[in-house]
């Protein structure tokens, strides 16, 4: 049918990797692992580079518009005569792109972990993991129906349980993990909902005529609506909820921070560039109908997507922990992406807050990616993750110094880097539609630069502690990828986007908005200054601007107590009042039930064991008795009858 | 009184026999007495073949039961019992209720024997001399035997491998005769 | 020929024969004893084929034929009870029938 049908290699080649790795994780050496799933990876990049070459390149736009293809399709479940679940791989703007940077990143981590996981005892089982991961994702951004993408949406997050739970002897991990599962999962239910609601209305999982706003007209959308909102509004909020789960949208956040107990290339791969993404991504899958028919659910996306990415970026300027910073500014920068969705148009010029948030999907996953390297490098040389026991780490390891600079500089929208394309993009198009969001952003762009600049300051520069062994650059393995990496946090910004990605296939074009540029570009120098005078040297500065601002410090520092906050409402009031009276009955009146009938079974035994004396003859009385006795009735029965 | 032909008073000289003896069978104290009423027993069910007309029945109740199992019987006797070796007696509560059942079966069977009606068959009596019963037992036609016939010969294979095997001696039975 | 024989009067015997064995396979503790019972019940039931077969239904014998083979397969149980029962003798040293019960609870 079509020229895409190879794309089933992309997720299948992993998947591959993952069996023959996992099935031989004991016998395998450490070296034959590491080339057979780099290979692996390896084959999956390069594949998606030609399938992209083929799809933007070789084929491009069809009358302006870019057409979308089901590479490779089969029937995996038929549930009826109407209805059947598909698998199979789906071509179009955003799956083509989101492929690039799965494979990209992975590609790097993989190589990255050669050297990083060198030592562990685990490096079989992390690297059989990193190829289930890589699967599951790789299937979901290709999916071709809804269901196919909630299948793996579970998947990812299955994998992402088993990295984060990596060092499973650690409590702090497996806390972690659990939780991290926990809280996708009960995210994941209102996205089954949302699932189950739309196509009961719809009628269709399928991506391509669910997506279609010709269809929009056939669609039986009449019924009744809860909360005063529509059925497409509610089942489209809904699916959102799980994205939000697994984009760490506000309130839904609290389990990224913790992610972090994992080894530093997962939370580079799983929970910056990729898994974490998938939140947006699926709203841009379901971009249409999101914004024809259900806006008020996009306007939800958006400011929860700006809050969110206020929020979090507050708390980041005052943690101290390396990851952890990090992360925050990866939840922050998932709710600039959200933000972007949220005020963008479907179609045409109006439509650019979608490319904006497509493009700063893409540019942050590289940068991003490069600074959890980065953390990874400097955590492994250090052994420590606090960065109050860092400092002066620039004369030591001057490679992984100049590309995690690099970094910041992107995420913190200097001129020039990918950051500050796509960054002054989304704030365009909030400028053009939501002053609100407009300006939440802002502050998020000058905050960035803040707190990512208080981060490479405390750390490369700063007082230096007293290190037991001299830090040093890791080996090759591992600056590879983080030299890639800057390369292409400095390239990708060039990539005129609008040119493939778009909300409705058509090539947009964009230029540079120079006002908003200044003003952005002004934010965050003013970011990066305050970072420079605060901490390139010790000084007591922070201090006594802590003392100033103490409750809003503490607030910050502790997160705004919302761990605290589910730790209540779960402990104190889900546990004492639903879940143990549950217990109670479940003890006593459901066990008790099947206790009661046990027991009685079991006495009944006892009392009539005797009759099983194992005398013979007392058997052949009772035999004989109740012949006769048969007999007696039966011949009775017949002289009466 | 009821004039009795000879025919009559044959059959109720074995029928005594069979009676008589069987009681005693089961009632006598020493076993090897027991087996020797048995063994009148079932001579005086030979003689009842014989009565009916059938000479071979007979023969083969005198040589198989007569000759055969009682034999057999008896060997067992003498390898597990003392000869003259008494029985204990049996409880009475045990003794009343197993009579008690018998005889309540006898009766019930009598009454119902009794109060039932034989329609006599006025058909002609079958030849059965040796040479129709060996054609019928080889017979495959209606009315033929060959396929019991030859079942039975492999239920006697059977029988007689299987008996060899439980009651072969094993080595080391002998020297742990109660291990559990 | 013996038409002053009557099919009931056969069967009266065969019937008090095969209590007999009733009673022992109850009473005796013995296990020769009781398959001595057993044997004379299934005589009782062979003497009833065959007067079956004389009285009501001759043509064929088949009642003979029925009384043959329970004579062979008769002769077959008894020497495997015998084996049998010389097993348990060898085992328990005793054929007493209370003695043999471990197959109970």
């Amino acid at each position: 049918m079509n020229a895409f049908e190879y794309t089933f290699l992309i997720p299948f080649v992993p998947l591959l990797g993952f069996l023959i790795i996992i099935f031989n994780f004991n016998r395998f050496p450490k070296k034959l692992t590491a080339v057979l799933a780099t290979g692996f990876i390896g084959f999956t990049f390069v594949v998606s580079i030609y399938t992209a070459w083929q799809y933007f390149f070789q084929m491009g736009p069809v009358n302006g518009v870019y057409p979308k293809f089901i590479g490779f399709d089969f029937e995996w479940l038929k549930l009826g005569d109407h209805l059947s679940v598909h698998m199979g791989t789906l071509i179009d703007q955003a799956s083509v792109m989101m492929l690039i940077v799965v494979t990209t990143v992975s590609l790097m981590v993989h190589i990255y972990s050669i050297g990083y996981m060198h030592d562990d005892r685990g490096f079989n089982r992390f690297f059989a993991f990193l190829q289930l991961f890589s699967f599951s994702m790789l299937s979901l951004v290709m999916a071709t129906n809804v269901f196919q993408i909630y299948i793996f949406w579970e998947l990812v997050g299955v994998s992402s349980f088993l990295l984060i739970g990596f060092y499973y002897e650690k409590p702090s991990a497996v806390a972690a993990s659990k939780k991290a599962f926990i809280v996708t999962r009960f995210a994941d239910l209102f996205f089954l909902l949302g699932i189950l609601l739309l196509s009961f209305h719809v009628g269709t999982f399928d991506f391509i005529s669910l997506t279609n706003p010709e269809n929009f007209e056939s669609f039986n959308l009449s019924g009744y609506a809860l909360f005063g909102l529509s059925i497409p509004a509610l089942a489209l909020i809904l699916i959102f909820i799980g994205g939000a789960g697994k984009s760490a949208m506000f309130p839904l956040h609290i389990w990224l921070p913790d992610a972090m107990e994992g080894p530093s290339p997962v939370s580079a791969l799983i929970h910056a560039a990729t898994m974490v993404v998938a939140g947006v991504y699926l709203v841009a899958r379901l971009f249409a109908n999101y914004a024809l028919m259900a806006p008020e659910a996009l306007a939800l996306v958006g400011y929860v997507g700006a809050f969110t990415s206020l929020f979090a970026a507050v708390i980041a300027v005052t943690q101290i922990d390396f990851k952890r910073v990090l992360a925050f500014s990866t939840i922050s920068q998932i709710g600039y992406m959200m933000a972007g969705l949220g005020v963008s148009h479907y179609g045409g010029e109006e439509g650019l807050g979608y490319m904006a948030s497509m493009f700063h999907l893409f540019t942050h996953a590289m940068f991003k990616a490069l600074l959890f390297l980065g953390a990874g490098a400097v955590i492994h040389a250090v052994h420590t993750n606090s960065i109050r026991e860092m400092g002066g780490l620039r004369k030591y390891m001057k490679t992984t110094h100049i590309t995690f600079l690099i970094a910041t500089l992107a995420i913190a929208g200097f001129p020039g880097l990918s950051g500050f394309f796509s960054k002054d993009e989304i704030i365009t198009a909030a400028y053009q539609s939501n002053p609100l969001v407009y300006y939440a952003l802002l502050v998020v762009a000058g905050l960035t630069a803040f707190y990512m600049f208080r981060l490479y300051f405390l750390v490369f520069w700063n007082t230096e502690p007293h290190y037991h062994l001299k830090p040093h650059d890791p080996g090759k393995a591992m600056l590879i990828p983080l030299i890639i990496l800057a390369l292409l946090s400095i390239l990708t910004g060039y990539i005129p986007f609008g040119q493939f990605i778009s909300s409705d296939g058509q090539p947009l074009h964009t230029h540079l908005h120079l006002d908003m540029a200044v003003i952005s570009t002004l934010v965050s120098f003013t970011g990066i200054a305050l970072a420079w005078m605060l901490y390139k040297k010790p000084s007591d500065m922070p201090q006594r601007l802590i003392a100033s601002a103490s409750t809003l410090y503490r607030w910050a520092y502790n997160k705004f107590y919302i761990d605290e906050v589910y730790l209540f409402v779960t402990r104190n009031i889900i546990f004492a009042y639903i879940s143990r009276p549950i217990a109670w009955f479940d003890r006593h009146i459901v066990d008790g039930t099947m206790n009661a009938i046990g027991w009685v079974t079991v006495t009944t035994s006892h009392k009539i064991k005797g009759l099983q004396s194992g005398q013979l003859q007392k058997y052949a009385f009772a035999f004989v008795s109740a012949v006769l006795v048969i007999s007696a009735l039966l011949v009775y029965y017949l002289l009466n009858n | 009184m009821m004039s009795i032909t000879f025919h009559q008073a044959v059959f109720y000289f074995f029928s005594a026999i069979i009676v008589i003896f069987s009681i005693l069978t089961v009632t006598s104290k020493r076993i090897l007495r027991a087996a020797t009423f048995l063994l009148f027993v079932l001579l005086g069910t030979a003689a009842f073949y014989f009565i009916l007309n059938y000479a071979f029945m007979g023969a083969l109740q005198i040589t198989l039961y007569a000759g055969g199992i009682v034999v057999l019987i008896i060997f067992s006797i003498l390898l597990t019992s003392h000869v003259g070796e008494r029985f204990e007696p049996i409880g009475w509560g045990k003794m009343i209720a197993s009579a008690l059942v018998s005889l309540i079966g006898a009766g019930f069977t009598l009454y119902v024997l009794l109060n039932a009606d034989f329609i006599p068959t006025q058909a002609p009596l079958p030849d059965a001399s040796v040479k129709n019963i060996g054609t019928a037992l080889l017979s495959y036609e209606r009315n033929g035997f060959v396929l019991p016939f030859e079942v039975v010969s492999l239920l006697l294979l059977a029988a007689i491998v299987g008996a060899i095997v439980i009651a072969r001696k094993e080595p080391h039975d002998t020297e742990n005769p109660n291990n559990e | 020929m013996w038409q002053d024989i009557t099919l009931q009067d056969v069967l009266i015997v065969s019937t008090l024969m095969f209590f007999s064995g009733v009673y022992g396979f109850l009473t005796r503790r013995n296990l020769i004893t009781m398959l001595m019972s057993v044997e004379l019940m299934l005589n009782a039931v062979n003497i009833n084929f065959v007067a079956f077969n004389y009285f009501l239904h001759p043509e064929n014998m088949h009642g003979m034929f029925f009384a043959l083979f329970v004579v062979v397969i008769a002769a077959a149980e008894a020497s495997v009870a015998i084996a049998i029962i010389i097993g348990i003798y060898r085992r328990f040293k005793s054929i007493n029938i209370e003695d043999v019960s471990n197959m109970k609870y």
